[in-house]
């Protein structure tokens, strides 16, 4: 059990996370609008989004079969019959006066994940609900110094806030949690994760309390937009609140608010403003009910999930579950290193993908999705390892010129006359010569400096371009030097 | 059930309505028959009625994920009492 020390003794830290997660969708949530990312201020907005007098919502149908989709990825209950009510409050980029979204009655219950946690364990963290509500439009502050500036293209927007159950306990299983639940959005297709842009958000609620004793108050933390953030925030928050309870202080219940360039949490609104939404039916919307039928065939389309997908990687393709686990992150690795390995040596796909690619890539400042290598060619490459075509340390030779070109590996063995030299005779030439040439070193041999041999070896390689089949020098070597 | 002037005055405020202190008593005495009249309906027992959410038995119409709407900023900050580029303007409400 993850613990902090006090001065008084241990505390558990508490933690539930609140993650609004935009949905994909061309248009929004209740108009036909676009949704798309980046444009002009307020050219995404209709007079729905607007709030204009005598507008009135429709829902959009990919909404919620993407809300039931991500229910059904996390082994959630769909509650057949929701509600939309109404939350009521005032700020300058909401201005209906109030958001549109699910209380009682949320389209999605109870459901689970699974986080991977550092040290290679996993736990199972409850989620609590999951219900389909509407952004709001975009604030921005420092645009004059009097003014706040207002964008509606966001507004409207839908979201899913996935509720978690306080499960967790530590700022590492917060991350895991995140990660994993961005993770399965993207497989899902549901929302893009970008936490840049805002597509993934988090309000996170923290308590702390002895081990074992009842849940303390807690304080939630709005709006974080970096994992970073999200865990210098839980830990700055869980030691401010250790402090005040040790000198004898209580926890007020508040919201409070990530100072990112202090890496602080201070008080967003005080007490009397608490929240008081009274929440109450949107009379514009029926209840939504979903048939059925339409939520088994969304679950026919379900794909496999991360989870599912690494398990099935370590069994088919003898791969370590930590190597599983970084491939199965993002999809589109995932599929790339499968292309790969479909057909060929499963641990040797793993390394050259996780290995040569992805650090190439790295120092390239370039992601897979725009690798310059294709699955393809990697897998051809393989393959003339695996047929001795070329050795381990020439392919890597060929790999950079891959990167480079783009090119298959033959057209690049040809070019470069990079062929396996495996032809005994040709490899015996070599090792004769480099004999006759060092006549000194082959009697230190005889005297007994066996660690020489190696370095005969190195001598027959470079003499052959690299291009001898290593193994075959040593043999022949070791042959010739019997005599 | 019964409202107090510190009530009333509260979900005025929660309402962003301004109630001077003359009409304050009047509107906790309208908002008290209001309050007494659902207690009457409350006597009757309504435990095996589903909420009524419509009078014609309809289920909510749904529309498809088109974007057919939207690329008119000009209506949309047309009515707006303060707006630069683009932007709706308002006073600045940094938190």
């Amino acid at each position: 059990m993850s613990v902090i020390r006090g001065a008084t003794g241990d505390w558990e830290v508490v933690i539930g996370l609140e993650v609004h997660a935009q949905v994909i969708s061309n248009s929004k949530l209740f108009s036909g609008s676009s949704t798309t990312f980046g444009a002009e201020p307020n050219t995404q907005v209709s007079l729905v989004d607007a709030a204009m007098p005598g507008m009135l919502p429709v829902i959009n149908r990919k909404c919620v079969e993407q809300a039931i989709r991500t229910g059904l990825g996390l082994n959630a209950r769909i509650n057949l019959y929701s509600v939309f009510d109404r939350k009521n409050y005032f700020y300058a980029d909401l201005p209906q006066g109030y958001q549109i979204s699910q209380y009682k009655q949320p389209i999605v219950g109870e459901g689970s994940l699974t986080i991977d946690l550092p040290d290679g364990s996993t736990r199972e963290i409850g989620i609590e609900r999951l219900h389909l509500e509407q952004d709001a439009g975009k604030s921005i502050h420092d645009l004059h110094p009097a003014k706040t500036f207002v964008d509606l293209n966001r507004s409207g927007v839908a979201l899913m806030e996935i509720v978690s159950k306080p499960d967790l306990r530590s700022a590492d299983e917060a991350s895991a949690y995140v990660t994993k639940l961005r993770s399965i959005l993207r497989y899902l297709g549901t929302c893009d994760g970008n936490m840049q842009e805002g597509s993934m958000r988090a309000d996170v609620n923290v308590s702390v309390r002895r081990p074992g004793a009842p849940y303390g108050t807690r304080c939630e933390i709005k709006n974080m937009n970096s994992m970073r953030f999200i865990r210098q925030a839980i830990e700055f928050e869980a030691r401010r609140q250790i402090d005040i309870l040790e000198d004898g202080g209580t926890i007020d219940q508040e919201t409070r608010l990530f100072d990112t360039k202090r890496g602080v949490t201070r008080t967003m609104r005080s007490k009397e403003e608490a929240h008081d939404y009274r929440y109450f039916p949107d009379p514009d919307l029926l209840p939504l009910e979903l048939d059925p039928a339409w939520v088994e065939e969304i679950r026919a389309t379900l794909p496999e999930l991360p989870d599912a997908k690494r398990e099935r990687f370590i069994r088919e393709y003898g791969i370590k579950p930590y190597d599983a686990g970084v491939l199965v992150s993002e999809q589109i690795s995932a599929d790339f290193f499968e292309a790969v390995a479909r057909g060929r040596d499963g641990k040797l796909a793993a390394n050259w993908v996780m290995g040569e690619l992805f650090g190439a890539l790295n120092k390239a400042g370039r992601s897979i999705a725009d690798s310059p290598v294709s699955a393809e060619n990697l897998g051809g490459l393989i393959d003339r390892i695996a047929d001795n075509t070329i050795s381990g340390r020439i392919a890597k030779q060929v790999f950079e010129e891959m990167f480079e070109t783009g090119a298959d590996a033959d057209t690049i063995i040809e070019e470069k006359g990079l062929r396996q030299v495996t032809d005994t005779g040709a490899i015996a030439e070599l090792v004769d010569q480099v004999i006759r040439d060092n006549p000194d070193k082959i009697a230190e041999i005889k005297a007994g400096k066996e660690k020489l041999k190696g370095w005969f070896v190195g001598q027959v390689m470079k003499a052959s371009k690299g291009k001898a089949n290593p193994q075959m020098v040593n043999q022949i070597l070791a042959e010739k030097l019997k005599d | 059930m019964s409202l107090d002037k510190a009530t009333v005055t509260k979900i005025a405020h929660l309402a962003r309505m301004k109630l001077s202190e003359d009409r304050l008593d009047h509107m906790v005495g309208e908002l008290n028959n209001i309050l007494d009249w659902v207690e009457t309906l409350k006597q009757v027992d309504t435990e095996d009625v589903p909420p009524m959410t419509s009078a014609v038995r309809h289920s909510l119409r749904m529309r498809e994920d088109k974007v057919t709407d939207g690329g008119y900023v000009d209506r949309i900050l047309a009515n707006a009492p303060d707006a630069e580029d683009g932007f709706f303007t308002v006073p600045k409400v940094v938190e």
